[in-house]
């Protein structure tokens, strides 16, 4: 028998590259990282490729039917309907890129570390999480966001917070799964610090559903995101924004459908491609998302 | 059972606790209180200090944290800082409106969720499946104003058989709501339906997949007899939390629909009295969803536990 120390495992990139392909064999996969990757490169490039000032304003085109100028016609302002839209998904992508790592990094070290110790302590964190959990997000967000202005210094911070607290519990969870197998208890027994233990134990085993939880989040950070924009507590005009666009536009909408429609349909598009992924992505890791409530 | 009754109210009861102290500290950080958004401009000196001393704002915060929790026990939830009327009054026709549009949701969705969650699980990957399951994700995740707008684009400006917006006043009786609550109604089915009909797909794949449901087909059990003996009585009694844990999640989303449709309910109570910063008015309306949400919470929690009886004898089983 060989012995277990010439056991070899699957390099990080080989197995990245599985993963990879198994979400791209999925239909739901393929479709879904396409659309999420065409975003993402949209948002890079849409400064350079859109022919039209996003925040030119023309008296005499306002809500203007479809024409070769401007092909989704214009806005209540006179602006053109495509170049906002295209523009539109660049402040989104920016904050909620930016939030959701951190939301899924403090949440999932908190929730591993609580996890792993245990005892009274993990009880009273659990009951704080719950509570946060029974207030609805918009109440959360909408009291800081009121407080201290709706910039980009404020939502990402906001943002990664509360969409960090949900994280704890399904950290907590994954890691309660791990604790009681056999190779953590061998790792207490050989002495290892708690650090070392999650480091080298916990974290490659809890990955797999934080991976998932945090393209998860993602997409609830953009509707949140979206939402309060369409609210009015988001970014401030003149920053082209799906949500803010269709708040504009739904006045209007007998007169010009395509001023909703559109950043409907870039809005729609994205957080459609990331569910779709992170459905793939469950699917490929072995991880049963429909399985999860929705919190 | 009865000990792990009283033991998930205790917890419910701690969590309603929690949130009334978080609630109360968040509005205590907040710069500014109800005496300078009632003031306004006119907020300094004497005047100030006046209806700091009227309504007892200089007391130290732990006194007016046990005066407000007193109230709310009782039902006094406090007088709002705009207009200065007691919040239990303002609020009432607000919830009973909310829970007009929750209950219609709820009506219409659960029975939805529940039969084409074991329709899509029972004919796995064939058509129904694949069409319910991509309705479903595109219902679940497309935010509540985008299918809301889209919705009154095409029922009320486009077929103008349903109008757009609510103008009925808050106050009015419940007859009077209909057709306008019809799309906001819709949308929030539609969102609570996807989300269920998920849980109860996956969860009726697993029954399938078990190991009594295989001994029953190898026992010659025919198809639909193991199927509805077997296999849905223990695929649905999860679903029981999930559904819960959904119509506790949508307080949030009513939020957003209401304030689309205009309704008069409680959400959007919520987004003016925090657009006025009248903070009382928002203290209590916090306190009403979470207490709402740990109410249903519970109610689930105990009625699987009355419906299961794995759980229910647990403790003998314990020892």
């Amino acid at each position: 028998m060989t012995p277990s120390t010439t056991f070899q495992r699957p390099r990080r990139i080989a197995r990245l590259g599985t993963v990879f392909v198994d979400i791209i064999v999925r239909p739901s996969g393929a479709i879904g990282l396409t659309l999420v990757i065409a975003h993402l490169v949209l948002a890079l490039i849409a400064p350079f490729v859109v022919p039209y000032d996003f925040t030119e304003m023309n008296a005499t085109l306002v809500m203007a039917p479809p024409s070769s100028l401007h092909l989704l016609g214009t806005d209540h302002l006179g602006r053109d309907t495509l170049a906002r839209t295209l523009m539109g998904g660049r402040e989104a992508i920016l904050v909620t890129g930016i939030a959701t790592p951190l939301a899924v990094m403090w949440g999932g070290l908190v929730g591993i570390f609580f996890g792993l110790a245990g005892g009274k302590l993990d009880e009273v964190l659990m009951r704080i999480v719950d509570a946060f959990l029974s207030l609805p997000w918009i109440l959360k967000m909408l009291v800081l966001i009121v407080t201290f202005g709706t910039g980009i210094e404020v939502l990402i911070p906001t943002l990664a917070f509360f969409y960090g607290i949900p994280v704890i519990r399904i950290a907590r969870a994954a890691t309660h799964d791990v604790v009681a197998r056999d190779f953590v208890q061998a790792a207490r027994a050989r002495g290892h610090s708690k650090i070392t233990i999650i480091r080298q134990e916990l974290l490659p085993n809890v990955r797999d559903a934080l991976l998932v939880e945090g393209a998860m989040r993602w997409s609830w950070m953009l509707l949140a995101f979206s939402s309060l924009s369409f609210l009015g507590f988001g970014v401030s005009p003149p920053t082209p924004d799906w949500g803010l666009m269709i708040a504009d536009a739904r006045g209007f909408m007998s007169f010009s459908p395509l001023g909703v429609l559109a950043p409907m349909v870039g809005l729609s598009s994205l957080i459609i491609g990331i569910n779709l992924t992170a459905d793939a992505l469950a699917k490929a890791l072995g991880i049963d998302r429909a399985q999860k409530a929705p919190v | 059972m009865l000990a792990m009754l009283f033991r998930r109210l205790g917890l419910g009861a701690i969590t309603v606790w929690l949130v009334s102290i978080i609630i109360f500290l968040g509005v205590e950080m907040l710069p500014g209180d109800a005496c300078t958004a009632f003031l306004e401009r006119e907020a300094k000196g004497k005047l100030l200090e006046n209806c700091r001393e009227d309504l007892g704002l200089n007391r130290p915060a732990l006194t007016r944290y046990a005066e407000w929790a007193k109230g709310a026990v009782q039902g006094d939830l406090g007088v709002s800082a705009k207009g200065q009327k007691p919040i239990s009054e303002l609020v009432g026709y607000r919830l009973r409106n909310t829970l007009l549009l929750a209950s219609g949701a709820m009506l219409a969705g659960i029975p939805l969720a529940l039969f084409l969650g074991v329709v899509s699980a029972l004919w796995r990957d064939r058509p129904v499946d694949i069409v319910v399951s991509t309705l479903a994700i595109f219902a679940m995740t497309i935010p509540e104003f985008v299918s809301a707008t889209l919705l009154i684009l095409v029922f009320s400006v486009w077929l103008g058989w349903v109008p757009g917006i609510v103008l009925t006043p808050a106050n009015a009786p419940l007859v009077e709501f209909f057709p306008e609550v019809l799309l906001p109604i819709t949308v929030l089915t539609l969102v609570m339906t996807a989300h269920i009909l998920r849980t109860v797909r996956s969860s009726v794949i697993e029954a399938l997949a078990s190991e009594y449901a295989q001994m029953a087909c190898l026992k010659g059990v025919p198809y639909w007899q193991m199927v509805f003996r077997h296999v849905l009585p223990n695929a649905l009694l999860p679903t029981i939390n999930v559904i819960a844990l959904t119509i506790a999640w949508l307080l949030g989303g009513v939020v957003v629909i209401e304030t689309v449709f205009n309704y008069p309910g409680l959400g959007r109570m919520m987004i003016d009295s925090i657009s006025d910063r009248d903070l009382p008015v928002t203290q209590a309306i916090a306190l009403i969803i979470a207490t709402v949400y740990v109410g249903v919470n519970l109610a689930a929690d105990i009625l699987t536990m009355l419906a299961n009886p794995r759980l229910r004898t647990m403790h003998i089983r314990k020892g």
